[in-house]
């Protein structure tokens, strides 16, 4: 088991006949995940390196039984390339393409709005479920470990590298990934923390959580509040940018601590506040993790408030994505 | 990206709204002949992007041509320090000379992005105050309205607005007719903020945007070739513009240990862990996906152009990235860029033995870290050692 991506995730990649669609399709599917179909405008009918091509994401449903999509469309046009996945009724679409103006994507969250499609990303390195040999993105997959039958970690993170980082120090550790989701770095995106650790909370083979931030906005804090009152596996959680100067981006559009809020340091008490715990350098997450866990199986959870309704809360309802 | 008054405010009048009437001058002369075409009371303002330029003693009020030249050569080619350039301040090149006018009121009207409500947001509110201090002290004081994208400015916006700036009657119609033109400014030019701060009520109760001031989403750049037109370079530290021609995205700071990273959020991260080990980052550098040996040699390049420089930290955590090709990047540039500070390099991906027997049999000043962590303590360690 896993969220978003497992074994009967069925991929379209928009863009699969450019440099890096190419590139990746190429190596999803040698990390064993079904990419079934591909689109490029004026090159359906044709096959790429194996892979049937398509005119529209809608032919890659119908005909290739595709139900997620990978796009590595170029800014321009990437808004356009969400919508069309989405409005064939694709169950989750990851979108790679960093530099989409925010109202394209202000505009493309609206739709989304009330439409069973989720979207991950933009501006994100995408999903993958190690143990469904399910990779939806541009992650390296060998440095992934299966999780084992007592479950694995989640991950959830705005970053790609540094979610890598993250990864690399949990298998070393012998913690297999349950699902790592990169959200992406853009401030307009489609699942937030939120929405992740609805899934992973539900998710009976992720036993812990990693969350990944970084300044910028106030999602954290968000997610934060969202913990207190509906995740009860445990959260540990890391903020880059605690040296980032006000006013400048990061990189990533998101990231970027404006008018006082934003910052790395609000983040981690507001986390802090809701039981998570927030390691202070980025070498620490994996060992953190390890240490929460092996807390939790030495004594029994301590008491807690009554669960949640079995509905999903209203919260997480919104923010599919 | 940012501009000037100046160019926010011709933007401002190509959308059809009021401006003061006034005109820009790089030199004293200049002013003077637009404050002889204005005719009665102006005021100088330096044109720099940052804020803050009346604290700093960029805008003067000028009782004719007179003195508006007298300003203007003052003003002009001073290093203007204000709350937000930071000490060194900022050279001003160009002023802007404006009629001055006799103010009822001062309010506050922005429009940007509202990140958790997914949409644009007009605000607004009493002026006089820094808004983030309005926002601190009186938050009910500000009137915010989001629009939806799917159904765009609506009538019921400006009369919200309205009510909330106690405008009325003709006041309303006129600051209903700005605030369509101004949105349909932010959307159209794919803005990140317009900010009119203060708008003012005039004694003959006209409403006109004394300052303006407009930022572009950097993603939507590419779609507006005149926007792109109306950067100024002189207003970005010359490593960052250089950094840029490269796809380098870099951002200059205060401390010792240059950095180079792939990804924003592990450069973020690496730039934390220095710190822990007890040193400060001299720069934010991501060198992206591609760290390619003519990506390294250029992200070289910039780093040392930094004087402050006393060790480097190379952070890359690849999936594909061959070490061995990084390693050898990395001997190339620092042979030929003479580099002479310490280098410590942490590499992930694949070759990772075969890059570091490279590294460390090259007869250069590179140490290999095991860890983020090894790194950091070791280019710390390097600094402490320089000084």
């Amino acid at each position: 088991m896993s969220i978003l991506v497992d074994k009967s995730t069925r991929v379209v990649v928009q863009g699969i006949t450019g440099h890096h669609g190419s590139f990746h399709a190429a190596q999803c599917k040698a990390y064993g995940t079904k990419v079934v179909a591909g689109v490029t405008p004026g090159r359906g009918g044709t096959t790429h390196e194996g892979t049937p091509v398509f005119e529209t994401v809608a032919e890659a449903a119908a005909r290739a039984g595709a139900n997620t999509s990978l796009i590595f469309v170029p800014p321009a046009f990437a808004a356009d390339a969400i919508l069309e996945a989405a409005d064939a009724g694709l169950h989750l679409v990851v979108c790679i393409t960093e530099g989409i103006p925010a109202l394209d994507m202000v505009r493309v969250r609206r739709f989304l709005d009330g439409r069973p499609t989720r979207l991950v990303g933009p501006n994100c390195p995408g999903v993958i479920s190690p143990g469904e040999k399910a990779k939806v993105g541009i992650m390296p997959g060998h440095i992934h470990l299966a999780p084992g039958r007592a479950g694995g970690v989640g991950i959830v993170s705005r970053s790609g590298t540094l979610t890598y980082e993250a990864v690399g120090q949990l298998t070393s550790l012998g913690l297999g990934q349950s699902t790592c989701v990169g959200i992406g770095g853009d401030p307009v995106q489609g699942m937030d923390f939120i929405a992740c650790l609805d899934l992973f909370e539900r998710d009976p083979t992720t036993r812990a959580i990693l969350m990944i931030g970084e300044i910028g906005g106030t999602a954290e804090e968000d997610a934060a509040a969202y913990i207190r009152g509906h995740v009860r596996k445990p959260v540990v959680g890391y903020i880059a940018g605690q040296t980032a100067p006000p006013g400048r981006r990061m990189g990533h559009a998101g990231a970027i601590i404006s008018g006082g809020s934003g910052t790395a340091a609000a983040k981690v008490a507001a986390l802090k506040r809701a039981g998570v715990r927030v390691v202070e350098s980025p070498a620490d997450m994996g060992a953190a993790v390890a240490a929460v866990l092996a807390r939790r199986a030495a004594r029994p959870a301590r008491a807690r408030p009554p669960r949640p309704a079995r509905r999903k809360p209203a919260a997480a309802r919104r923010r599919r994505g | 990206m940012k501009i000037h008054e100046y160019q926010a405010k011709a933007l401002l009048a190509e959308f059809g709204v009021p401006v003061p009437r006034g005109g820009v001058a790089a030199t004293p002369g200049e002013a003077r002949a637009v404050a002889e075409g204005l005719g009665g009371r102006a005021v100088v303002k330096a044109q720099i992007h940052a804020g803050g330029r009346g604290k700093g003693g960029g805008v003067k009020l000028a009782a004719g041509p007179d003195e508006a030249e007298a300003h203007a050569r003052a003003i002009l080619g001073m290093q203007l320090v204000t709350p937000q350039t930071g000490p060194g301040g900022q050279k001003v090149q160009r002023v802007l000379v404006e009629e001055a006018m006799p103010i009822a009121r001062e309010l506050y009207l922005g429009m940007l992005l509202d990140r958790k409500a997914r949409l644009p947001v007009i605000m607004g509110g009493p002026g006089g105050m820094e808004i983030e201090e309005l926002a601190r002290e009186k938050p009910e004081a500000i009137v915010r309205v989001h629009v939806d994208p799917t159904t765009g400015f609506q009538g019921y916006h400006a009369r919200r607005l309205a009510l909330g700036f106690g405008l009325a009657g003709d006041q309303a119609k006129a600051f209903a007719a700005m605030l369509r033109s101004l949105f349909r400014l932010f959307e159209a030019k794919d803005c990140s903020l317009v900010e009119v701060n203060p708008l003012v009520v005039l004694q003959d109760g006209r409403l006109l945007p004394l300052d303006a001031k407009i930022t572009f989403d950097d993603n939507g750049l590419f779609r507006h070739p005149e926007v792109r037109g109306l950067r100024d370079l002189d207003e970005e530290s010359p490593l960052e513009v250089e950094a840029s021609k490269f796809e380098l995205n870099y951002i200059k700071l205060d401390g010792t240990v240059g950095c180079m990273v792939n990804g924003a959020g592990l450069a973020m991260a690496t730039m934390d862990i220095i710190q822990r080990a007890g040193a400060m980052p001299a720069n934010f550098l991501d060198v992206g996906g591609g760290a390619t040996a003519e990506q390294v040699e250029n992200a070289f390049r910039i780093l040392m152009s930094d004087a402050n420089v006393r060790a480097v930290f190379i952070n890359v955590f690849g999936g594909i990235l061959r070490c061995d090709l990084l390693a050898q990047g990395v001997i190339e540039a620092v042979r030929k860029l003479g580099v002479k500070v310490p280098v410590v390099i942490r590499m992930e991906g694949t070759n990772v033995a075969e890059g570091r027997r490279l590294l460390e049999g090259s007869g250069l000043n590179l140490t290999t870290a095991a860890d983020m962590w090894d790194g950091a303590q070791k280019a710390a360690r390097a600094v402490r050692a320089a000084a």
